[in-house]
């Protein structure tokens, strides 16, 4: 812990939290760590409010260096707290966020404008004290843009295609897009409300609900936090399954997301093939599991569903036809110039950015950000296995696609090693029924990066969860990424990210 | 050396059917032919729903040999194939998808959200199902449903009226 103790004031520590500490500082101490976080010697996770019977803000930071992982507490009486945002951009939108969703003010923002609440509730401050909105909808100000021949494309919230809504202001000169401005919270369903006093099981199946293409990763997620709760762990059978559930719904995501940049470049053939090869994966993941998203399949205390001797033959048949498919593919990809053309030094995300926002997942990592939940903090199954954490620095579209390449090689050791060391033993063990209050947090690598739980058990109910989407972190980031870019290659940009919207929205 | 990946059609769901014999028209197979244009519009999904409709598109389903396909606009569309609880933030873009889709048209409710908000009814922030918002003929069930169950609630709309 030495390193985050440097930067974290002599502070009380709370005693329920597990596994990693949580600080009570004061209104100096927070400013000092948000000012230590701005100077690159800690990342921020999250930033996030409770606005029940001890309003109060939180931050999660992580050394990225040991994986020493802390909470700062600040409690916030009178609804106001130091702006984070006003030292460290990343922290931003959490602010508008906790303005818009609690009503506590951050002093010093440098954005005011709201977040997520789009003015069309009945009440205002949901999370927080809520009061009625008022009769007359506000109208959004969207950032000023000043120049000649600007033109503006007010894209969404329904798109054009299948995917979530949302709304994207697009400031262009000619075909270059000059500035692109997001506006977000069209999917928001108050999923944070909605787990507020509800017995444990109800809130897994809503953290699961929380962005469908991760659901597993969000139920590790989830169970993570309450079982450090609680201070006990998942069987070890639990464990490896948990991992082999992650493992497949990452390959089926990336298959997805490989084909889909490259079909908007209209290069349907990999979005073909990638398409059956995804299909494979969630057929597969149907025939073990049940369900082909393995939706409610991890659970806190471990997983619901066993996997027999048929199911891992049909998990090594299908691996060993990605294993004779995928190498095809990607040399399709790599020796068709036409789409090396589109995808090569497009929306180019720099290293200082990527490290600034803690970028997680492949877009961090194909901008040189080497981090990866499952090695740091890391947790099991995955500190006995043996995989590479992929990096690129190029930062473009291409590199963005690459390090999907080799997590999709990397994935399929990993299953593999899995199937062959799974070791015997129960699957489940039951939650005692006891009745103390505890405080957990709980990571896990989603395929798009890490999501975090943050829960507060009372007993046998969840008190009050907190979920944070990779996408928080990413969204910023398209906005700097399209930039200087043509307008036409927007949707590449964008499904390079494949940020969430229902995720980020909650 | 390899069999196609196309696999046989399914049967249309009975109950699909006898729900549609409701709202469809004889009318719909004469104007429309063996074609329905599909838009679909996400009301508030978890994104699970998403992932299951775009698989429709994939070569074991190939869902373009039923004369079935989607569009990217409201105008070029017959049906709304609409996911989620219908939040309140997107209650006023769906009911404007609606009033650009040209008549006739019909509205297919995709997943357990769409049905009567799911899991998440109840929030200050959901409405509570694509019926509290636009008139709804399908009601297809799932969280989410399998590709399959949404080809057969389709086929099913296509079917009706024969």
């Amino acid at each position: 812990m030495s390193a985050l103790l440097d930067i974290i004031p002599q502070s009380a520590q709370v005693e329920v939290h597990r596994p990693w500490p949580r600080h009570i500082v004061t209104a100096e101490g927070w400013t000092h760590v948000a000012q230590q976080i701005a100077a690159g010697r800690a990342t921020l996770l999250d930033l996030w409010a409770a606005g029940d019977d001890a309003p109060a803000v939180h931050m999660a930071l992580i050394d990225e260096a040991s994986g020493d992982i802390a909470v700062v507490s600040l409690p916030c009486p009178d609804g106001r707290f130091p702006s984070v945002g006003a030292l460290h951009p990343a922290a931003i939108r959490f602010e508008r966020a906790i303005q818009s969703l609690h009503g506590f003010q951050s002093t010093g923002a440098p954005d005011p404008r709201p977040w997520i609440d789009l003015g069309f509730w009945d009440v205002q401050h949901p999370l927080g004290a809520r009061e009625a909105a008022p009769a007359e909808r506000s109208a959004y100000t969207f950032l000023p843009v000043e120049g000649e021949s600007l033109h503006q494309i007010p894209v969404g919230p329904v798109h054009a295609g299948i995917i979530e809504p949302g709304h994207f202001r697009f400031t262009a000169s000619g075909e270059t897009v000059v500035r692109l401005e997001e506006r977000l919270g069209y999917v928001h369903k108050g999923i944070e409300s909605l787990m507020s006093d509800v017995p444990i099981a109800q809130a897994a199946k809503l953290a699961a609900r929380t962005s469908g293409d991760s659901t597993v990763a969000y139920g590790i997620a989830f169970a993570h936090a309450v079982e450090a709760a609680r201070s006990i762990d998942a069987p070890p059978r639990a464990r490896y399954l948990r991992a082999l559930m992650a493992e497949l719904e990452r390959l089926a995501n990336h298959f997805g997301d490989i084909g889909a940049v490259c079909n908007d470049a209209s290069f349907a053939l990999m979005h073909a093939h990638c398409g059956v090869l995804r299909e494979l994966a969630l057929r597969v993941a149907d025939g073990c599991f049940g369900h082909r998203l393995m939706m409610d399949r991890v659970v806190p205390g471990g997983v619901s569903a066993d996997l027999d001797a048929s199911g891992a033959s049909l998990i090594r048949e299908m691996l060993s036809h990605v294993r004779r498919r995928f190498p095809r593919l990607i040399e399709l990809y790599d020796n068709t110039a036409s789409l090396q053309d589109r995808t090569a030094a497009t929306g180019i995300l720099h290293t200082e950015l990527a490290r600034q926002f803690g970028a997680p997942g492949f877009i961090g990592r194909a901008s040189g950000r080497n981090f990866d939940a499952r090695k740091t903090p890391g947790y099991a199954p995955y500190v006995d296995l043996d995989f590479t954490v992929p990096v690129l620095t190029a930062g473009d579209v291409n590199a963005r696609i690459w390090i999907r390449i080799r997590e999709v090689e990397q994935s399929i050791a990993l299953i593999e090693q899995i199937l062959d060391r799974l070791p015997d033993g129960p699957i489940m063990r039951a939650l005692d029924a006891g009745t103390a209050r505890g405080e957990g947090l709980g990571l896990a690598e989603s395929f798009r990066g890490e999501v975090l739980a943050w829960v507060r058990l009372d007993g046998q109910r969840v008190a009050r969860c907190r979920l944070r989407d990779p996408s928080w972190l990413q969204w910023p980031l398209l906005e700097a990424v399209i930039e200087g870019n043509i307008v036409a290659d927007f949707p590449l940009c964008n499904k390079s990210f494949n940020c969430s919207y229902s995720g980020h929205d909650l | 050396m390899h069999r196609p990946l196309t696999e046989a059609r399914p049967a249309p769901d009975d109950m699909a059917t006898a729900e549609l014999a409701l709202s469809v028209m004889r009318a719909a197979r004469r104007r429309l032919g063996r074609s329905l244009a599909i838009r679909q519009v996400d009301a508030g999904s978890c994104n699970g729903c998403e992932l299951e409709i775009h698989a429709l598109n994939n070569a074991f389903y190939d869902l373009e040999r039923f004369g079935l396909r989607f569009v990217a606009s409201p105008r070029h569309a017959d049906v709304l194939l609409v996911t989620g609880p219908v939040t309140r933030n997107m209650r006023q873009a769906l009911e404007r998808t609606y009033q650009a889709t040209p008549d006739p048209k019909w509205v297919v409710a995709v997943g357990q959200c769409a049905a009567d908000g799911g899991i998440f009814a109840g929030s200050y922030a959901v409405t509570g199902g694509v019926g509290a918002v636009v008139p709804v003929d399908l009601h297809i069930s799932g969280c989410p449903p399998t590709p399959l169950q949404l080809l057969r609630g389709l086929l099913g709309l296509l079917e009706a009226g024969n």
